[in-house]
Protein backbone atom coordinates (compact mmCIF):
# COMPACT_ATOMS: atom_id res chain seq x y z
CA UNK A 1 0.00 0.00 0.00
CA UNK A 2 1.05 3.20 -0.73
CA UNK A 3 0.83 5.80 2.08
CA UNK A 4 1.71 9.52 2.02
CA UNK A 5 3.74 11.63 4.44
CA UNK A 6 1.59 14.21 6.78
CA UNK A 7 3.23 17.05 4.14
CA UNK A 8 1.37 14.52 1.66
CA UNK A 9 4.41 13.42 -0.48
CA UNK A 10 5.19 10.02 -1.26
CA UNK A 11 8.11 8.59 1.09
CA UNK A 12 11.34 7.85 -0.45
CA UNK A 13 11.41 4.45 -0.21
CA UNK A 14 7.79 4.34 -2.26
CA UNK A 15 8.81 6.49 -5.11
CA UNK A 16 11.87 4.67 -5.13
CA UNK A 17 9.80 1.32 -5.43
CA UNK A 18 7.79 2.92 -8.01
CA UNK A 19 11.13 2.82 -10.24
CA UNK A 20 11.89 -0.60 -9.20
CA UNK A 21 14.16 0.00 -6.54
CA UNK A 22 13.75 -1.61 -3.30
CA UNK A 23 15.97 -3.37 -0.41
CA UNK A 24 16.76 -6.52 -3.08
CA UNK A 25 18.37 -4.54 -5.32
CA UNK A 26 20.73 -3.50 -2.77
CA UNK A 27 21.94 -6.90 -3.02
CA UNK A 28 24.04 -5.79 -5.86
CA UNK A 29 25.98 -3.11 -3.91
CA UNK A 30 28.60 -5.57 -2.39
CA UNK A 31 30.04 -6.49 -5.65
CA UNK A 32 29.59 -3.04 -7.19
CA UNK A 33 31.98 -1.50 -4.56
CA UNK A 34 33.98 -4.23 -4.91
CA UNK A 35 34.43 -3.07 -8.75
CA UNK A 36 34.97 0.73 -7.81
CA UNK A 37 37.42 0.08 -4.86
CA UNK A 38 39.57 -2.41 -6.76
CA UNK A 39 39.07 -1.30 -10.48
CA UNK A 40 37.84 1.79 -10.52
CA UNK A 41 39.50 4.05 -8.07
CA UNK A 42 43.06 2.43 -8.69
CA UNK A 43 42.36 3.35 -12.39
CA UNK A 44 41.68 6.84 -11.48
CA UNK A 45 44.10 6.84 -8.85
CA UNK A 46 46.63 5.94 -11.77
CA UNK A 47 45.16 8.96 -14.02
CA UNK A 48 45.68 11.02 -11.42
CA UNK A 49 49.03 9.92 -10.59
CA UNK A 50 50.62 10.17 -13.74
CA UNK A 51 49.34 13.77 -14.29
CA UNK A 52 52.40 13.95 -10.75
CA UNK A 53 55.68 13.16 -12.43
CA UNK A 54 58.27 12.01 -10.22
CA UNK A 55 61.18 14.49 -10.92
CA UNK A 56 59.01 17.43 -11.72
CA UNK A 57 58.38 19.61 -14.45
CA UNK A 58 54.96 20.06 -15.37
CA UNK A 59 51.86 17.99 -15.82
CA UNK A 60 52.53 16.34 -18.83
CA UNK A 61 56.25 15.40 -18.27
CA UNK A 62 55.94 12.06 -17.89
CA UNK A 63 53.48 11.73 -21.26
CA UNK A 64 56.18 14.18 -23.44
CA UNK A 65 59.32 12.08 -21.54
CA UNK A 66 57.44 8.77 -22.96
CA UNK A 67 57.14 10.43 -26.42
CA UNK A 68 60.53 11.97 -26.66
CA UNK A 69 62.40 8.67 -25.92
CA UNK A 70 62.62 6.58 -28.88
CA UNK A 71 63.01 3.57 -26.82
CA UNK A 72 60.35 3.93 -25.03
CA UNK A 73 57.99 5.25 -27.63
CA UNK A 74 58.87 2.39 -30.06
CA UNK A 75 57.31 -0.20 -27.66
CA UNK A 76 54.10 0.86 -28.98
CA UNK A 77 55.14 0.02 -32.69
CA UNK A 78 56.71 -3.64 -31.25
CA UNK A 79 53.67 -4.41 -29.52
CA UNK A 80 50.98 -3.19 -32.34
CA UNK A 81 53.35 -5.29 -34.54
CA UNK A 82 52.95 -8.55 -32.55
CA UNK A 83 49.29 -8.10 -31.56
CA UNK A 84 47.51 -6.89 -34.87
CA UNK A 85 48.76 -10.06 -36.99
CA UNK A 86 48.46 -12.41 -34.34
CA UNK A 87 44.61 -11.01 -33.58
CA UNK A 88 43.80 -11.08 -37.55
CA UNK A 89 45.11 -14.45 -38.06
CA UNK A 90 43.59 -15.72 -35.28
CA UNK A 91 39.76 -14.39 -35.96
CA UNK A 92 40.71 -15.01 -39.71
CA UNK A 93 41.36 -19.02 -38.95
CA UNK A 94 38.57 -19.38 -36.38
CA UNK A 95 35.86 -17.95 -39.07
CA UNK A 96 35.73 -20.62 -41.16
CA UNK A 97 36.30 -23.49 -38.73
CA UNK A 98 33.80 -22.51 -36.48
CA UNK A 99 31.18 -21.76 -39.71
CA UNK A 100 32.25 -25.34 -40.64
CA UNK A 101 31.21 -26.78 -36.90
CA UNK A 102 28.06 -24.52 -36.40
CA UNK A 103 26.49 -27.23 -36.18
CA UNK A 104 26.35 -30.62 -33.71
CA UNK A 105 28.03 -32.99 -35.43
CA UNK A 106 30.41 -35.82 -34.21
CA UNK A 107 33.61 -34.62 -32.03
CA UNK A 108 32.73 -31.41 -31.99
CA UNK A 109 32.77 -31.55 -27.90
CA UNK A 110 36.50 -33.61 -28.00
CA UNK A 111 37.60 -30.46 -30.37
CA UNK A 112 36.63 -28.00 -28.53
CA UNK A 113 38.09 -29.79 -25.26
CA UNK A 114 41.69 -29.86 -26.57
CA UNK A 115 40.85 -26.11 -27.55
CA UNK A 116 40.07 -25.42 -24.07
CA UNK A 117 43.22 -26.76 -22.41
CA UNK A 118 45.96 -24.19 -24.13
CA UNK A 119 43.36 -20.92 -22.64
CA UNK A 120 43.26 -22.35 -19.34
CA UNK A 121 46.57 -23.26 -19.15
CA UNK A 122 47.95 -19.51 -19.61
CA UNK A 123 50.79 -18.16 -21.36
CA UNK A 124 53.29 -18.51 -18.79
CA UNK A 125 52.86 -22.75 -19.69
CA UNK A 126 52.85 -21.87 -23.13
CA UNK A 127 55.67 -20.02 -22.87
CA UNK A 128 57.35 -22.46 -21.09
CA UNK A 129 57.06 -25.22 -23.15
CA UNK A 130 57.65 -23.39 -25.85
CA UNK A 131 61.20 -23.24 -24.73
CA UNK A 132 61.90 -26.84 -25.02
CA UNK A 133 59.78 -27.52 -27.71
CA UNK A 134 60.32 -24.95 -29.97
CA UNK A 135 64.52 -24.79 -29.06
CA UNK A 136 67.16 -25.86 -31.52
CA UNK A 137 67.16 -29.58 -29.78
CA UNK A 138 63.05 -29.50 -29.62
CA UNK A 139 60.62 -31.91 -31.64
CA UNK A 140 59.79 -29.01 -33.97
CA UNK A 141 63.42 -28.22 -35.02
CA UNK A 142 64.09 -32.41 -34.81
CA UNK A 143 60.78 -32.86 -37.55
CA UNK A 144 61.64 -29.95 -39.72
CA UNK A 145 65.30 -31.56 -40.01
CA UNK A 146 63.82 -35.06 -40.52
CA UNK A 147 61.79 -34.00 -42.84
CA UNK A 148 64.28 -32.58 -44.84
CA UNK A 149 62.70 -28.98 -44.67
CA UNK A 150 65.24 -27.09 -43.57
CA UNK A 151 69.26 -28.06 -43.45
CA UNK A 152 69.75 -26.96 -39.62
CA UNK A 153 67.48 -25.97 -36.80
CA UNK A 154 65.71 -22.75 -36.89
CA UNK A 155 66.07 -20.53 -34.37
CA UNK A 156 62.31 -20.02 -32.97
CA UNK A 157 62.37 -18.86 -29.60
CA UNK A 158 64.30 -15.73 -27.46
CA UNK A 159 62.83 -13.77 -30.79
CA UNK A 160 59.81 -11.77 -32.35
CA UNK A 161 59.08 -15.61 -33.95
CA UNK A 162 58.61 -17.24 -30.37
CA UNK A 163 56.12 -15.06 -28.89
CA UNK A 164 54.18 -14.83 -32.27
CA UNK A 165 53.69 -18.62 -31.58
CA UNK A 166 52.72 -17.99 -28.01
CA UNK A 167 49.89 -16.09 -29.05
CA UNK A 168 48.52 -18.16 -31.53
CA UNK A 169 48.77 -21.12 -29.13
CA UNK A 170 46.87 -19.12 -26.35
CA UNK A 171 44.92 -16.67 -28.66
CA UNK A 172 43.10 -19.26 -31.54
CA UNK A 173 41.30 -21.30 -28.73
CA UNK A 174 40.14 -18.09 -28.01
CA UNK A 175 38.69 -16.71 -30.78
CA UNK A 176 37.76 -20.18 -32.14
CA UNK A 177 35.57 -20.41 -29.04
CA UNK A 178 33.92 -17.51 -29.00
CA UNK A 179 33.07 -17.38 -32.44
CA UNK A 180 31.78 -21.22 -32.15
CA UNK A 181 29.86 -20.31 -29.45
CA UNK A 182 28.38 -17.05 -31.32
CA UNK A 183 27.77 -19.24 -34.47
CA UNK A 184 26.23 -22.34 -32.51
CA UNK A 185 23.37 -19.80 -31.53
CA UNK A 186 22.38 -18.54 -35.20
CA UNK A 187 19.19 -20.00 -36.57
CA UNK A 188 19.89 -22.80 -39.27
CA UNK A 189 16.80 -22.55 -40.83
CA UNK A 190 18.11 -18.84 -42.39
CA UNK A 191 20.83 -21.02 -43.96
CA UNK A 192 18.34 -23.17 -45.42
CA UNK A 193 16.18 -20.89 -46.37
CA UNK A 194 18.85 -19.02 -48.80
CA UNK A 195 19.47 -22.67 -50.09
CA UNK A 196 15.96 -23.29 -51.18
CA UNK A 197 15.95 -20.35 -52.81
CA UNK A 198 19.06 -21.19 -54.90
CA UNK A 199 22.05 -19.78 -53.32
CA UNK A 200 25.22 -21.88 -53.47
CA UNK A 201 28.04 -22.80 -50.61
CA UNK A 202 30.07 -19.44 -51.15
CA UNK A 203 26.70 -16.76 -51.49
CA UNK A 204 25.28 -18.44 -48.82
CA UNK A 205 28.32 -17.96 -46.24
CA UNK A 206 29.22 -14.43 -47.58
CA UNK A 207 25.53 -13.20 -47.98
CA UNK A 208 23.97 -15.08 -45.26
CA UNK A 209 26.10 -16.88 -42.41
CA UNK A 210 29.03 -14.32 -42.31
CA UNK A 211 27.10 -11.01 -41.52
CA UNK A 212 25.17 -13.01 -38.90
CA UNK A 213 28.06 -14.75 -37.42
CA UNK A 214 29.72 -10.92 -37.19
CA UNK A 215 28.55 -9.80 -33.87
CA UNK A 216 30.56 -12.54 -32.58
CA UNK A 217 33.62 -12.19 -34.88
CA UNK A 218 33.71 -8.36 -33.76
CA UNK A 219 34.04 -9.19 -29.88
CA UNK A 220 36.40 -11.96 -30.87
CA UNK A 221 38.68 -9.66 -32.47
CA UNK A 222 38.54 -7.09 -29.50
CA UNK A 223 39.29 -9.96 -26.84
CA UNK A 224 42.01 -11.14 -29.21
CA UNK A 225 43.55 -7.93 -29.77
CA UNK A 226 43.58 -6.66 -26.21
CA UNK A 227 44.57 -10.11 -25.14
CA UNK A 228 47.55 -10.14 -27.57
CA UNK A 229 48.17 -6.66 -26.42
CA UNK A 230 48.98 -7.04 -22.70
CA UNK A 231 51.25 -9.74 -23.75
CA UNK A 232 53.59 -10.12 -20.98
CA UNK A 233 55.24 -13.20 -19.38
CA UNK A 234 55.73 -15.07 -23.23
CA UNK A 235 57.51 -11.56 -24.50
CA UNK A 236 59.87 -11.70 -21.64
CA UNK A 237 60.00 -15.48 -21.61
CA UNK A 238 60.23 -16.88 -25.65
CA UNK A 239 61.06 -13.29 -26.36
CA UNK A 240 64.07 -10.85 -26.77
CA UNK A 241 62.73 -8.43 -23.69
CA UNK A 242 65.77 -5.79 -24.44
CA UNK A 243 64.93 -5.98 -28.40
CA UNK A 244 62.36 -6.71 -30.82
CA UNK A 245 59.97 -8.34 -28.49
CA UNK A 246 59.84 -5.17 -25.54
CA UNK A 247 56.53 -4.69 -25.52
CA UNK A 248 54.72 -1.84 -23.73
CA UNK A 249 53.63 -4.27 -20.72
CA UNK A 250 57.70 -4.43 -20.29
CA UNK A 251 58.22 -1.00 -20.01
CA UNK A 252 55.19 -0.05 -17.70
CA UNK A 253 56.84 -2.89 -15.40
CA UNK A 254 60.40 -1.65 -15.41
CA UNK A 255 59.03 1.32 -14.61
CA UNK A 256 57.13 0.66 -11.75
CA UNK A 257 59.30 -3.05 -10.17
CA UNK A 258 63.16 -1.78 -11.53
CA UNK A 259 62.96 1.99 -11.29
CA UNK A 260 59.69 2.45 -8.65
CA UNK A 261 58.40 5.44 -10.38
CA UNK A 262 55.06 4.52 -10.46
CA UNK A 263 53.93 7.94 -11.74
CA UNK A 264 56.24 6.89 -15.01
CA UNK A 265 54.37 2.98 -14.49
CA UNK A 266 50.89 4.63 -14.45
CA UNK A 267 51.90 6.88 -17.71
CA UNK A 268 52.56 3.93 -19.58
CA UNK A 269 49.81 2.06 -18.36
CA UNK A 270 47.18 4.59 -19.20
CA UNK A 271 48.61 4.56 -22.55
CA UNK A 272 48.24 1.45 -22.79
CA UNK A 273 44.64 1.60 -22.43
CA UNK A 274 44.49 4.24 -24.98
CA UNK A 275 45.81 2.40 -27.64
CA UNK A 276 43.82 -0.61 -26.71
CA UNK A 277 40.84 1.63 -26.73
CA UNK A 278 41.62 3.36 -29.64
CA UNK A 279 41.93 -0.01 -31.44
CA UNK A 280 38.71 -1.33 -30.20
CA UNK A 281 37.24 1.70 -30.74
CA UNK A 282 38.31 1.46 -34.93
CA UNK A 283 36.81 -2.08 -34.77
CA UNK A 284 33.62 -1.24 -33.25
CA UNK A 285 33.61 2.05 -35.64
CA UNK A 286 33.95 -0.63 -38.61
CA UNK A 287 31.32 -2.66 -37.61
CA UNK A 288 28.47 -0.38 -36.99
CA UNK A 289 28.79 0.34 -40.57
CA UNK A 290 27.87 -3.52 -41.37
CA UNK A 291 24.92 -5.06 -41.31
CA UNK A 292 22.96 -5.26 -37.56
CA UNK A 293 19.62 -7.64 -36.55
CA UNK A 294 18.94 -10.50 -35.38
CA UNK A 295 20.71 -14.00 -35.24
CA UNK A 296 18.01 -16.44 -34.08
CA UNK A 297 14.72 -16.21 -36.22
CA UNK A 298 11.85 -14.68 -35.39
CA UNK A 299 9.96 -17.19 -33.83
CA UNK A 300 10.54 -15.77 -30.69
CA UNK B 1 19.43 -31.91 -25.18
CA UNK B 2 21.49 -29.87 -28.15
CA UNK B 3 19.76 -32.76 -30.27
CA UNK B 4 16.83 -31.97 -29.35
CA UNK B 5 17.08 -28.22 -30.16
CA UNK B 6 18.55 -29.02 -33.32
CA UNK B 7 15.28 -30.92 -33.83
CA UNK B 8 16.61 -34.09 -34.59
CA UNK B 9 15.03 -37.41 -33.25
CA UNK B 10 16.76 -39.26 -30.10
CA UNK B 11 18.62 -42.04 -31.25
CA UNK B 12 19.42 -40.59 -35.18
CA UNK B 13 23.07 -40.32 -35.26
CA UNK B 14 25.10 -36.63 -35.73
CA UNK B 15 26.29 -36.04 -38.94
CA UNK B 16 29.46 -36.73 -40.04
CA UNK B 17 31.51 -33.86 -41.05
CA UNK B 18 31.72 -33.73 -45.07
CA UNK B 19 34.95 -32.74 -45.87
CA UNK B 20 35.41 -30.62 -49.76
CA UNK B 21 38.71 -29.52 -50.94
CA UNK B 22 38.32 -26.34 -48.72
CA UNK B 23 37.07 -28.27 -45.50
CA UNK B 24 40.34 -30.47 -46.01
CA UNK B 25 42.37 -27.66 -45.91
CA UNK B 26 40.67 -26.21 -42.61
CA UNK B 27 40.83 -29.94 -40.67
CA UNK B 28 44.65 -30.06 -41.92
CA UNK B 29 45.04 -26.37 -40.49
CA UNK B 30 43.38 -27.74 -37.00
CA UNK B 31 45.12 -30.71 -37.27
CA UNK B 32 48.58 -28.74 -37.03
CA UNK B 33 48.01 -26.93 -34.09
CA UNK B 34 46.35 -29.10 -32.65
CA UNK B 35 48.84 -32.17 -32.78
CA UNK B 36 51.74 -28.94 -31.70
CA UNK B 37 49.50 -28.35 -28.86
CA UNK B 38 49.50 -31.95 -27.21
CA UNK B 39 53.65 -32.07 -28.42
CA UNK B 40 54.05 -28.92 -26.44
CA UNK B 41 52.56 -30.57 -23.57
CA UNK B 42 53.96 -34.05 -24.05
CA UNK B 43 57.91 -32.96 -24.47
CA UNK B 44 57.68 -31.25 -20.96
CA UNK B 45 55.79 -33.90 -19.61
CA UNK B 46 58.86 -35.70 -20.93
CA UNK B 47 61.65 -33.74 -20.26
CA UNK B 48 60.36 -33.48 -16.77
CA UNK B 49 61.11 -37.13 -16.13
CA UNK B 50 64.34 -37.59 -18.49
CA UNK B 51 67.98 -37.68 -17.32
CA UNK B 52 69.01 -36.00 -20.09
CA UNK B 53 67.31 -35.15 -23.26
CA UNK B 54 69.53 -33.45 -26.47
CA UNK B 55 68.87 -33.75 -29.78
CA UNK B 56 67.26 -37.04 -29.74
CA UNK B 57 63.32 -38.08 -30.36
CA UNK B 58 63.15 -39.42 -26.87
CA UNK B 59 65.35 -39.11 -23.48
CA UNK B 60 68.15 -40.50 -23.61
CA UNK B 61 67.21 -41.99 -19.57
CA UNK B 62 64.32 -41.78 -17.02
CA UNK B 63 64.29 -40.40 -13.38
CA UNK B 64 61.99 -38.82 -11.18
CA UNK B 65 64.52 -37.16 -9.29
CA UNK B 66 63.87 -33.61 -10.66
CA UNK B 67 60.68 -33.57 -9.12
CA UNK B 68 62.18 -33.85 -5.70
CA UNK B 69 64.59 -31.02 -6.75
CA UNK B 70 61.62 -29.06 -7.45
CA UNK B 71 59.92 -29.80 -4.37
CA UNK B 72 63.19 -28.90 -2.23
CA UNK B 73 64.96 -25.97 -4.41
CA UNK B 74 61.66 -24.04 -5.18
CA UNK B 75 59.76 -25.22 -1.90
CA UNK B 76 57.16 -26.39 -3.77
CA UNK B 77 54.67 -27.47 -0.56
CA UNK B 78 54.48 -23.51 0.47
CA UNK B 79 53.63 -22.78 -3.09
CA UNK B 80 50.91 -25.17 -2.85
CA UNK B 81 49.29 -23.73 -0.11
CA UNK B 82 49.68 -20.73 -0.83
CA UNK B 83 47.78 -21.39 -4.11
CA UNK B 84 45.18 -23.13 -2.60
CA UNK B 85 44.34 -20.67 0.21
CA UNK B 86 44.46 -17.71 -2.97
CA UNK B 87 42.04 -20.28 -4.96
CA UNK B 88 39.84 -20.66 -2.26
CA UNK B 89 39.71 -16.97 -0.41
CA UNK B 90 38.82 -15.82 -4.10
CA UNK B 91 36.30 -18.19 -5.09
CA UNK B 92 34.41 -17.83 -1.78
CA UNK B 93 34.46 -14.38 -1.68
CA UNK B 94 33.38 -14.07 -5.82
CA UNK B 95 30.45 -16.44 -4.83
CA UNK B 96 29.25 -14.58 -1.74
CA UNK B 97 29.54 -11.65 -3.11
CA UNK B 98 28.67 -12.17 -6.86
CA UNK B 99 25.68 -14.40 -6.46
CA UNK B 100 23.08 -11.59 -4.57
CA UNK B 101 24.25 -9.35 -7.71
CA UNK B 102 23.14 -11.91 -10.01
CA UNK B 103 20.41 -12.34 -8.47
CA UNK B 104 19.74 -8.80 -8.85
CA UNK B 105 20.62 -8.54 -12.41
CA UNK B 106 18.33 -11.35 -13.33
CA UNK B 107 15.23 -10.50 -12.04
CA UNK B 108 14.94 -6.79 -11.55
CA UNK B 109 14.84 -4.18 -13.97
CA UNK B 110 15.80 -0.53 -12.48
CA UNK B 111 17.44 2.61 -13.41
CA UNK B 112 21.10 2.42 -14.27
CA UNK B 113 21.12 -1.32 -14.68
CA UNK B 114 22.54 -1.20 -18.06
CA UNK B 115 25.55 0.82 -15.98
CA UNK B 116 26.07 -1.74 -13.74
CA UNK B 117 26.14 -3.65 -15.82
CA UNK B 118 28.79 -1.88 -17.97
CA UNK B 119 30.70 -1.49 -14.78
CA UNK B 120 30.94 -5.35 -14.62
CA UNK B 121 31.64 -5.54 -18.09
CA UNK B 122 34.54 -3.29 -17.75
CA UNK B 123 37.49 -5.23 -16.46
CA UNK B 124 36.98 -8.35 -18.89
CA UNK B 125 37.54 -6.11 -21.61
CA UNK B 126 40.83 -4.21 -20.16
CA UNK B 127 43.70 -6.88 -19.96
CA UNK B 128 44.63 -7.29 -16.39
CA UNK B 129 48.84 -6.06 -17.65
CA UNK B 130 46.82 -2.78 -17.76
CA UNK B 131 44.72 -2.18 -14.39
CA UNK B 132 47.54 -4.41 -12.25
CA UNK B 133 50.00 -1.82 -12.78
CA UNK B 134 47.67 0.85 -11.08
CA UNK B 135 45.80 -1.51 -8.74
CA UNK B 136 49.50 -2.82 -6.84
CA UNK B 137 50.35 1.03 -6.81
CA UNK B 138 47.08 1.50 -5.03
CA UNK B 139 47.22 -1.93 -2.79
CA UNK B 140 50.91 -0.42 -2.06
CA UNK B 141 50.00 2.85 -1.06
CA UNK B 142 47.54 1.23 1.78
CA UNK B 143 49.97 -1.47 2.53
CA UNK B 144 48.00 -4.51 1.25
CA UNK B 145 50.14 -5.74 -1.72
CA UNK B 146 53.08 -8.16 -1.24
CA UNK B 147 50.96 -10.01 1.27
CA UNK B 148 48.59 -12.88 0.77
CA UNK B 149 45.83 -9.81 1.18
CA UNK B 150 47.10 -8.22 -1.35
CA UNK B 151 47.06 -11.11 -3.88
CA UNK B 152 43.60 -12.24 -3.06
CA UNK B 153 42.43 -9.05 -3.60
CA UNK B 154 43.48 -8.14 -7.11
CA UNK B 155 42.35 -11.91 -8.24
CA UNK B 156 38.98 -10.99 -7.19
CA UNK B 157 38.74 -8.06 -9.91
CA UNK B 158 38.57 -10.53 -12.76
CA UNK B 159 36.92 -13.09 -11.02
CA UNK B 160 33.99 -11.27 -9.60
CA UNK B 161 32.51 -9.99 -12.40
CA UNK B 162 33.38 -13.59 -14.47
CA UNK B 163 30.47 -15.34 -11.51
CA UNK B 164 27.58 -12.60 -12.37
CA UNK B 165 28.16 -13.18 -15.84
CA UNK B 166 28.16 -16.99 -15.51
CA UNK B 167 25.22 -17.09 -13.05
CA UNK B 168 22.99 -14.08 -13.81
CA UNK B 169 21.56 -16.09 -17.05
CA UNK B 170 21.55 -19.41 -15.12
CA UNK B 171 18.91 -17.82 -12.29
CA UNK B 172 16.99 -16.25 -15.13
CA UNK B 173 16.41 -19.56 -15.88
CA UNK B 174 15.20 -20.29 -12.51
CA UNK B 175 11.22 -20.50 -12.76
CA UNK B 176 10.07 -16.99 -10.57
CA UNK B 177 6.83 -18.84 -9.22
CA UNK B 178 8.94 -20.89 -7.36
CA UNK B 179 10.03 -18.01 -5.18
CA UNK B 180 6.57 -16.48 -5.46
CA UNK B 181 5.20 -19.37 -3.54
CA UNK B 182 7.52 -19.67 -1.05
CA UNK B 183 6.25 -15.84 0.07
CA UNK B 184 3.25 -16.86 -0.07
CA UNK B 185 3.54 -19.85 1.99
CA UNK B 186 5.54 -16.77 4.87
CA UNK B 187 9.02 -17.47 3.63
CA UNK B 188 11.22 -14.20 4.50
CA UNK B 189 13.93 -12.88 2.30
CA UNK B 190 16.67 -14.99 3.81
CA UNK B 191 14.00 -17.99 4.21
CA UNK B 192 13.47 -17.68 -0.03
CA UNK B 193 17.43 -17.27 -0.51
CA UNK B 194 18.30 -19.95 1.97
CA UNK B 195 15.82 -22.70 1.46
CA UNK B 196 14.86 -22.17 -1.90
CA UNK B 197 17.21 -20.52 -4.18
CA UNK B 198 20.30 -21.63 -2.85
CA UNK B 199 19.52 -24.79 -3.76
CA UNK B 200 18.21 -24.50 -7.14
CA UNK B 201 21.64 -22.59 -7.82
CA UNK B 202 23.77 -25.31 -6.48
CA UNK B 203 25.40 -26.78 -10.28
CA UNK B 204 25.50 -23.15 -11.56
CA UNK B 205 27.23 -22.07 -7.94
CA UNK B 206 29.58 -25.38 -8.36
CA UNK B 207 30.48 -24.30 -12.57
CA UNK B 208 30.93 -20.69 -11.86
CA UNK B 209 32.95 -21.41 -8.71
CA UNK B 210 35.01 -24.29 -10.54
CA UNK B 211 35.59 -21.75 -13.56
CA UNK B 212 37.13 -19.00 -11.34
CA UNK B 213 39.35 -21.69 -9.86
CA UNK B 214 40.42 -22.54 -13.27
CA UNK B 215 40.75 -18.98 -13.71
CA UNK B 216 42.88 -18.06 -10.34
CA UNK B 217 45.19 -20.83 -10.70
CA UNK B 218 46.59 -19.39 -14.40
CA UNK B 219 46.42 -15.80 -13.69
CA UNK B 220 49.66 -14.69 -13.89
CA UNK B 221 49.97 -11.39 -13.93
CA UNK B 222 47.57 -9.55 -11.19
CA UNK B 223 49.66 -12.48 -8.60
CA UNK B 224 52.71 -11.89 -10.08
CA UNK B 225 52.54 -7.38 -9.35
CA UNK B 226 50.89 -8.07 -5.94
CA UNK B 227 52.95 -10.77 -4.47
CA UNK B 228 55.45 -10.77 -1.87
CA UNK B 229 58.20 -13.21 -1.81
CA UNK B 230 56.33 -15.08 0.53
CA UNK B 231 52.93 -15.92 -1.49
CA UNK B 232 53.70 -16.84 -5.20
CA UNK B 233 51.17 -18.86 -6.45
CA UNK B 234 52.34 -21.76 -8.44
CA UNK B 235 51.82 -19.88 -11.95
CA UNK B 236 54.19 -17.18 -10.36
CA UNK B 237 56.61 -19.60 -8.68
CA UNK B 238 56.91 -21.25 -12.20
CA UNK B 239 58.04 -17.52 -14.14
CA UNK B 240 60.50 -16.77 -11.26
CA UNK B 241 62.02 -20.68 -11.67
CA UNK B 242 62.90 -19.74 -14.95
CA UNK B 243 64.20 -16.32 -14.18
CA UNK B 244 65.57 -16.82 -10.64
CA UNK B 245 69.18 -16.45 -10.33
CA UNK B 246 71.68 -19.47 -10.44
CA UNK B 247 71.36 -22.08 -12.99
CA UNK B 248 68.54 -24.12 -12.61
CA UNK B 249 68.20 -27.33 -14.30
CA UNK B 250 65.26 -27.36 -17.35
CA UNK B 251 63.64 -30.26 -16.11
CA UNK B 252 63.46 -29.49 -12.57
CA UNK B 253 61.65 -25.90 -14.05
CA UNK B 254 59.81 -28.66 -16.19
CA UNK B 255 58.61 -30.94 -13.22
CA UNK B 256 57.23 -27.70 -11.59
CA UNK B 257 55.01 -27.03 -15.08
CA UNK B 258 54.12 -30.27 -15.00
CA UNK B 259 52.93 -29.62 -10.83
CA UNK B 260 51.16 -26.68 -12.49
CA UNK B 261 49.23 -28.39 -15.11
CA UNK B 262 48.22 -30.96 -12.95
CA UNK B 263 46.89 -28.71 -10.30
CA UNK B 264 45.12 -26.50 -13.25
CA UNK B 265 43.92 -29.95 -15.22
CA UNK B 266 41.74 -31.21 -11.62
CA UNK B 267 39.45 -28.64 -11.87
CA UNK B 268 39.25 -27.91 -15.44
CA UNK B 269 37.95 -31.48 -15.98
CA UNK B 270 35.16 -31.30 -13.13
CA UNK B 271 34.57 -28.28 -14.56
CA UNK B 272 33.73 -30.02 -18.18
CA UNK B 273 31.45 -32.04 -16.98
CA UNK B 274 28.96 -29.21 -16.08
CA UNK B 275 29.62 -26.90 -19.04
CA UNK B 276 30.32 -26.89 -22.26
CA UNK B 277 33.78 -25.88 -23.57
CA UNK B 278 32.62 -22.92 -25.41
CA UNK B 279 30.97 -21.12 -22.22
CA UNK B 280 34.34 -21.36 -20.29
CA UNK B 281 35.32 -18.20 -22.19
CA UNK B 282 33.91 -14.94 -21.55
CA UNK B 283 29.93 -15.10 -22.13
CA UNK B 284 29.36 -11.38 -24.16
CA UNK B 285 27.91 -12.71 -27.24
CA UNK B 286 24.01 -11.63 -25.72
CA UNK B 287 25.37 -8.08 -24.44
CA UNK B 288 27.61 -7.39 -27.85
CA UNK B 289 24.56 -8.76 -30.23
CA UNK B 290 22.24 -5.97 -28.39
Amino acid sequence: MLSRTPAGRWRLTERLAALGVDRVVLLALPAAAVIGLLFIYPFLYGLGLSFQPRQGGGILANYLGFFNDGYERSTISKTLRLALPAALLNVAVSVPIAHKLRQPVRGKRLLTTVLILPVTLGTVLVAQGLIRYFGPAGWFNQALVALGLVDAPLSLTNNYIGVFASLIITGFPLSMLLILGHASGIDPDVERAAATLGAGPTRRFWTVSFPLMLPGITIALVLAFVAAFAVFPSAVMVGNPSGSTRVISIAAYQAAFERFDYSMASTIAMIMAAVELAVIGVVLGARSRLYRGATSGGKG
Amino acid sequence: MADALAGRPAGVPRPRLTFSPSGWLLAAVMAFFVVNVVALVVSVLFNSFASSWFATPIPSGWTTRWYRFAATTFQLSDVLVVTAQVGAAVVAISLVVGAPAAYVLARRTFPFKRALLLLFLLPMLVPPITYGIPLATALYKFNLAGSLRGVILANLVPALPFVILVLTPFIEQIDENVERAARMCGASTWRVFSRVLAPLCIPGLLAAGLMVLVRVLAMFELTFLTAGPGDQTLVVALYYSVFAAGIRPAQAIDAMAVVYMLTTFVPLLIALRFVNPTQMVVRLKREAAA
